[in-house]
């Protein structure tokens, strides 16, 4: 028997968040942590939380397993509880709780949205696609794979304190993406709306984001080139 | 882009720039200091004048003054813009942040005044 | 009870590829357009596809044609797919996918610095003259999550406004029976609005969560479909349900048929390569449907893999570290989170899983649904759209082909919103819905909010999924079926009834699970009757009974209909425009 403790918290009828214990019979399997939600969930339908795609491709289900932000569908019970005898579940750190595991994302997007996360090139498209060679190619990898999940930006200090002044390492990732893809015509622009003292400059270096990332990116290597790039651009 | 009149630097790079140019100044005056001290055993009063009161040396202390006035000004800026915010504590924050930006500023002043005086009167 | 309307040109139901796709067309004109996601656009289905984007754009061959890709996908569609649409989606393909690039899509080069393709299943030069094709366009294995987040970055770029986290319960049609809109539920708050249009694009996706192994996510409930059912509109082609060969095995997910296409093949226990058997010339590159049984055979004969013999072996060690790094990271990723093993060290053990649902709401090339009138003739249902998987139009008739489904989504998702584009310019008045219609549309959501007793959704769910994995699977029964046929009859008043215990408003994920539920229900329960109705073996659709594809009484559609319940035909289109249509004959790879 697995003991599961959980952060429940409904709006509409508790007056604060609290913990609550689950005992779950995983028959010795070491299931993934969503397979053990599941389980609660057919047992007790007023515990919520996102899932979908169940294979650590969509982001869905971040959310903080013993301390340490990742997806629960690809987090086996074995990694998640370590030496610890019990689970304990609760929503990602530094945005509001909307309901039990579900935050209000609100803030993240909109840091975001913020970069321009698209592709800008104002010369005419070709009639097939734009070149680009496989180095040139190569500078994306790392980048483009972020899933968007927020299991980095939730575990950043810098984010708990300023969300709505600082990017994150999940948007500055993807800033960074635009920024090196050698198709973007836009790079000037871009590294003028992020040269202020709060969007990348909070970025300390902490690291939390690359040791929690679930799909193994380096969000701090990515801000380091950015701030290389801001620095080379203005001395 | 985020902009910040209690801010010491024009925009990020500058602020970041700053503070890594500060902090090699403060290293170097803190190594020539302590390289003092330990090659010199007995100190005396004249040693340590006359070490302090070269042009060199009072040059040097004035960087290290000046550097270390810029470091702490955007070192407790930016504490404060992590900790005393609307954010963390509701609308005291602004004034608590807007205290403690002119208690730190004064601060700053006045020994920027007063070591000057002192490297310089 | 009176609710809030919210009024746009364009409502799209679903924030997958081809919902995007449909979207960004409108945006772009300048017409006010929605769409509606229950999940946040990038965690739609879309996101998982790995291996690619079939189109003959002429990059691994500068002499492909995407007439032998025509071919290809007439023939894997055992030649129920409409010539027509095929013919379309692949001499269209090429411009929708050199869009993507230009939006910023991060496919994989060559070093010619053009996009890199790799050889996926049933794919042929010259007509199946030529031998094994690459006209896979490839971002890596992760083809379908660059293609969703670059739609939604062209979103979001164009000023679509995006309703996420909010479900489509079901449409709304006034007195003329158009559809003028969408009866929604905001997750966040469980307010219920009528969300008004003058055209709504179902593009929800799947619903391989009708069967109990599978590697859809949790999302795919086919709620487009069970939302026309109710309407009383039919469905094409229903009964074909692709089980893709490599799920892993255990835990049902998805690895791409790229594995394959880059080389690796299938095992037996005996470490034999049997599609070598099944399969002389494609072997392992066969189409799917082909593939699938192959492995339940060598499995049902005693040749499978594991303690239990119950999988085979997907062999890749061959490959060298670097190129699965290179080409298939994700893969290796999954292998070792959900197989514990490394694809460099040892085979990943799979098995036939369901993945695709290849028929679905039968459209026009325009993405305009469709239904049949009394004349047999193609009726179109004013006001409703559908594209991606969601929709029939038929591109892959029996059978699809890797890569093809995100094509068919950009492609249709694309097509539909240009033809919409087009028809706001002209015009569109439809009749006010009034307060009845919306009413009727409310009834469901209604029933479920005032149950007071019955089973719950996990319980209801797991029985359905069991019986369509038993009765409906990759070989199928008459006897078996009538059986599962009416295990499902029983179902319904069950489900029908389920129990919401939880009434609360702010994020009620039982209530969705609920209403999602009921979609379930109306397309398993479609796919039996025309399962059973489909008295012959063709493309997915294996039956031990009619073991043979019978062209003189099944070279057709299925037309199920909800409101009778029983299966009628529709011919299929055998006329493209500009080049002559491809006969069925023996398919063989």
């Amino acid at each position: 028997m697995l003991t599961v403790s959980i952060y429940r918290y409904n709006p509409e009828i508790d007056k604060e968040p609290y913990m609550k214990d689950y005992e779950v019979d995983t028959q010795g399997k070491d299931l993934m942590v969503l397979d053990v939600l599941e389980m609660l969930k057919a047992r007790d339908s007023g515990l919520v939380y996102r899932r979908s795609c169940r294979e650590g491709v969509c982001g869905s289900d971040g959310m903080n397993m013993n301390g340490k932000n990742g997806l629960a569908c690809i987090t086996p019970l074995s990694e998640a509880l370590g030496k610890s005898k019990k689970l304990i579940i609760r929503p990602l750190p530094g945005l509001p709780v909307i309901r039990d595991l579900i935050v209000d994302m609100g803030m993240f997007y909109k840091q975001y949205e913020k970069i321009k996360p698209f592709l800008i090139n104002d010369t005419p498209a070709p009639a097939i696609e734009r070149l680009q060679s496989p180095e040139e190619r190569a500078h994306l990898d790392g980048l483009y794979e972020c899933i968007l999940c927020a299991c980095c930006s939730t575990a950043c200090p810098s984010f708990w304190w300023n969300p709505d002044r600082f990017i994150g390492p999940s948007g500055l990732l993807q800033a960074y993406r635009f920024l090196i893809d050698s198709r973007d015509t836009a790079t000037e622009e871009r590294l003028s709306d992020l040269d202020d003292p709060f969007s990348v400059f909070r970025c300390h270096g902490i690291q939390n984001c690359v040791q929690v990332c679930p799909k193994g990116l380096n969000p701090t290597k990515a801000i380091g080139h950015i701030r290389n790039m801001l620095i080379s651009q203005s001395v | 882009m985020v902009t910040q009149v209690t801010n010491f630097g024009r925009n990020g790079v500058s602020n970041w720039l700053i503070q890594r140019f500060t902090s090699v100044v403060m290293l170097a005056y803190f190594l020539c200091v302590a390289c003092f001290f330990v090659c010199n055993d007995n100190i005396s009063y004249e040693l340590f004048n006359a070490y302090f009161s070269s042009t060199p040396m009072t040059i040097f202390s004035t960087a290290a003054l000046l550097a270390i006035i810029a470091h702490a000004w955007i070192g407790l800026w930016a504490v404060s813009t992590d900790y005393l915010t609307t954010r963390m504590m509701g609308n005291k924050g602004t004034v608590l942040r807007l205290l403690f930006q002119t208690a730190y500023s004064s601060v700053l002043f006045i020994y920027l005044v007063w070591g000057l005086k002192i490297l310089w009167g | 009870m009176t609710i809030r309307t919210i009024e746009f040109d364009g409502v799209i139901v679903g924030g997958g590829g081809a919902g995007m796709r449909a979207a960004l067309q409108l945006a772009q004109s300048g017409y006010k357009t929605a769409v509606i996601s229950k999940v946040f656009p990038t965690r739609s289905h879309t996101v998982s596809a790995q291996g690619g984007i079939t189109c003959a754009i002429a990059s691994a061959d500068p002499n492909d044609d995407w007439r032998w890709h025509m071919y290809d996908t007439v023939k894997g569609s055992d030649y129920i797919g409409d010539q027509d649409a095929i013919e379309y989606m692949c001499s269209v393909g090429p411009q929708a996918v050199f869009e993507l690039e230009h939006m910023g899509l991060p496919f994989s080069r060559t070093d010619e610095g053009r996009i890199y393709q790799r050889p996926f299943g049933g794919q042929s030069k010259n007509f199946g003259e030529g031998g094994q094709a690459a006209r896979t366009c490839a971002a890596a294995d992760r083809t379908g999550h660059a293609l969703l987040h670059t739609l939604y970055q062209s979103n979001m770029k164009n000023n679509t406004v995006f309703m996420n986290e909010w479900y489509a319960v079901d449409l709304v049609k006034n007195v003329d029976d158009v559809v003028v809109g969408v009866i929604a539920i905001c997750m966040e708050t469980g307010e219920t609005v009528f969300v008004k249009s003058k055209a709504t694009v179902f593009a929800t996706g799947g619903a391989g969560r009708i069967y109990s192994s599978t590697t859809n996510a949790h999302i795919n409930t086919g709620d487009g479909i069970g939302m026309a059912l109710r309407a009383g509109f039919p469905v094409q082609d229903i009964e074909m349900w692709q089980f893709h060969p490599t799920g892993i095995h255990g835990a049902g997910v998805l690895v791409t048929e790229g594995c394959r296409g880059e080389g690796g093949y299938l095992v037996n226990k005996d470490g034999e390569r049997f599609m070598e058997r099944y399969a002389p010339n494609a072997k392992d590159l066969a189409g799917r449907d082909v593939v699938a049984r192959s492995m339940v055979m060598e499995i049902l004969e005693g040749r499978g893999c594991g303690p239990n013999g119950d999988h085979v072996h997907l062999k890749l060690d061959h490959l060298g570290e670097e190129t699965l790094m290179a080409r298939l990271p994700g893969v290796c990723e999954l292998s070792e989170t959900f197989a514990h093993v490394h694809p460099k060290d040892a085979p990943i053990p799979v098995v036939p899983t369901c993945h695709y649902m290849m028929g679905g709401i039968p459209t026009n090339v325009d993405g305009q649904a469709l239904m049949v009138d009394e004349n047999g003739n193609d009726k179109v249902i004013e006001g409703l759209f559908a594209c991606g998987e969601a929709a029939c139009v038929s591109v892959h008739g029996a059978n699809r082909l890797g890569g093809n489904s995100l094509l068919d989504l950009v492609v249709f998702g694309r097509a539909a919103g240009l033809y919409i584009e087009k028809a706001l310019r002209e015009g569109i008045e439809h009749t006010e819905a009034n307060q009845d219609d919306i009413d009727r549309a409310m009834a469901r959501l209604n029933k479920l909010n005032n149950s007071q007793s019955g089973e719950t959704t996990a319980q209801l769910r797991t029985e359905l999924q069991t019986i369509m994995q038993n009765h409906f699977g990759v070989f199928r029964r008459g006897d078996y079926m009538q059986e599962g046929i009416k295990k499902l009859a029983d179902l319904r008043t069950r489900i029908e009834n389920v129990y919401l215990d939880d009434k609360s408003d702010a994020f009620n994920t039982s209530r969705i699970e609920a209403l999602e539920l009921q979609n379930l229900l109306e397309v398993a329960e479609a796919t039996a009757i025309a399962a059973e109705e489909r008295k012959e073996s063709r493309g997915a659709h294996a039956r031990d009974d009619f073991q043979d594809r019978d062209d003189e009484n099944w070279l057709c559609h299925s037309m199920y209909n909800p409101v009778n319940k029983t299966v009628g035909k529709r011919a299929v289109n055998f006329e493209p425009k500009t080049v002559d249509a491809f006969e069925p004959k023996a398919r063989t790879y």
